[in-house]
């Protein structure tokens, strides 16, 4: 089994959104990438971004102040 | 071949274009199928076609951007999605039928409908709008330009007119996305059907909706989107609701390229140099004793779009096309064009009208030669009568 380690997992209702997130951390130097939504959160298909979860306070700052929209905001172990 | 029907469909496009798709051919994949580098390309190429999309029209944002086959997609997609019996919906006598025959498919329906009557010159009878208007009155469907006389509709006013009295306003572009300013926000446009492959520059099978935001338009077309896959409903959100299945990934690089092309370009700088080829050829032509032009050319500072239909004569327009390209080697388009109404109004309902229409990539020789043809054409006609 490959070693585990939390992550911050945001989903999101469209791939367009799915796309803004990853375009407006990108631009603010946040990190993170687009991963597949992990089953424990969502049990269709879709995207979602993964962020370090140590990351969470600054993301979520820069986020409040965005515009951008997302469903779900989770830590989990992936 | 002079290229003189570009309101049917771009001939002449940036080289970008065509490379823009034979690159997403090789290298682009199905966007929101998968996380891989290949889905994930496909993606962002995909938001930011929204974004510029958006950015053009003064749209509400990438995710009020979908994308759509053509203009006729998109309209069907609204006129289907938005109206239900009972509804009253106004609609011009200057539409094309990608908005007349879905609007007459909803009359069967039990949508009540009313046509604003056009004139001679193909202006719309304004000073009647009032009349059409009913407690029940949904929307307004209006073309900005008519595709046969080129005649231009003042969106700003046509929205207020419609804020004014709690009204949709769904628009067809498609005779000016590109190159004519629209901005949904400021004309107060509801929602903004375009295609891709006309004053857009970009591929066949390329187009789109704009729908403002907290406007629900029912999905005409439901499956795979991509998200949400163990849910019976295809997904509300905009723009997965109105996309369900694969998009044209393929023909939307193309219109990336095109977008792209036209920022850079400027669209004052397109549009001047058509309506500059436009006016050329209308001040060749007008003159001629035994030609008829349609439209309203009264004012030289009213913006129209780049189109001058006309007739030689007692010809048929298929035969003066017809000559035009075997003898010339001159692109038109003759007949109806898929809007009945308007040459019912001009009085051309028998012999349709032959339709020039210009870009950008025009030359001034060009429409000379054109000039040339029709009065030769004309003096043809006089001496045979």
């Amino acid at each position: 089994m490959r070693e585990r380690e939390m992550r911050l997992v945001v989903t999101f209702a469209t791939t367009t959104q799915a796309m803004a997130m990853e375009q407006y951390c990108k631009m603010q130097g946040l990190k993170g990438r687009i991963i597949p939504v992990p089953r424990q959160i969502h049990a269709g298909c879709g995207l979602a971004w993964s962020a370090p979860a140590g990351e969470g306070e600054v993301l979520k700052a820069s986020l409040s102040q965005s515009g951008l929209v997302w469903e779900q905001w989770q830590e989990l172990e992936l | 071949m002079i290229y003189l029907d570009s309101a049917a469909t771009a001939y002449h496009r940036p080289p970008q274009v065509a490379d823009a798709v034979a690159d997403a051919i090789r290298h682009l994949g199905n966007g929101g199928r998968g996380a891989h580098e290949i889905a994930l390309s496909t993606d962002r190429m995909l938001f930011e076609t929204r974004q510029q999309l958006s950015d053009l029209f003064g749209a509400d944002g990438a995710e009020q951007v979908a994308f759509t086959a053509n203009a006729t997609a998109g309209l069907n997609m609204a006129i289907q999605g938005l109206f239900v019996p009972g509804d009253h919906v106004i609609t011009t006598a200057a539409e094309h039928n990608s908005v007349l025959r879905p609007l007459y498919h909803m009359e069967r329906m039990g949508v009540k409908l009313s046509i604003l009557p056009a004139d001679r010159q193909g202006r719309l009878c304004l000073d009647e709008l009032d009349w059409l208007v009913r407690p029940e009155t949904k929307a307004l469907v209006c073309t900005h330009a008519s595709n046969v006389t080129g005649n231009l509709n003042d969106l700003k006013f046509l929205g207020e007119w419609c804020e004014g009295r709690g009204i949709l306003l769904v628009v067809d572009a498609s005779q000016t996305a590109g190159v004519f300013p629209v901005h949904m926000e400021q004309m107060g446009i509801s929602v903004l059907c375009f295609t891709g492959h006309k004053s857009l520059l970009g591929p066949q099978g390329t187009g789109g909706i704009c729908v403002r935001r907290g406007l629900f338009v029912a999905s005409l077309l439901m499956g795979g989107s991509g998200v949400q896959s163990y849910e019976r409903e295809h997904p509300r959100q905009m723009p997965t609701a109105l996309e369900a299945g694969t998009v044209n990934s393929h023909g939307i690089n193309g219109l990336h390229a095109a977008l792209s092309y036209i920022r850079e370009q400027g669209m004052d700088t397109l549009r001047g140099k058509e309506l500059e080829r436009m006016w050329q050829f209308y001040d060749g032509v007008s003159a001629e004793q035994s030609v008829t032009v349609y439209g309203d050319f009264s004012d030289r500072d009213r913006l129209r779009a780049p189109i001058v239909s006309l007739n030689i004569g007692s010809y048929d327009s298929g035969e003066v096309s017809d000559i035009l390209a075997v003898d010339y080697g001159i692109a038109t388009r003759p007949g109806a064009h898929c809007a009945p109404l308007i040459h019912e109004a001009l009085g051309t309902r028998e012999r349709g009208a032959v339709r020039f229409s210009f870009s950008h990539f025009n030359t001034e020789k060009e429409v000379e030669t054109a000039v040339l043809a029709v009065r030769e054409l004309a003096r043809e006609g006089e001496q045979a009568r």
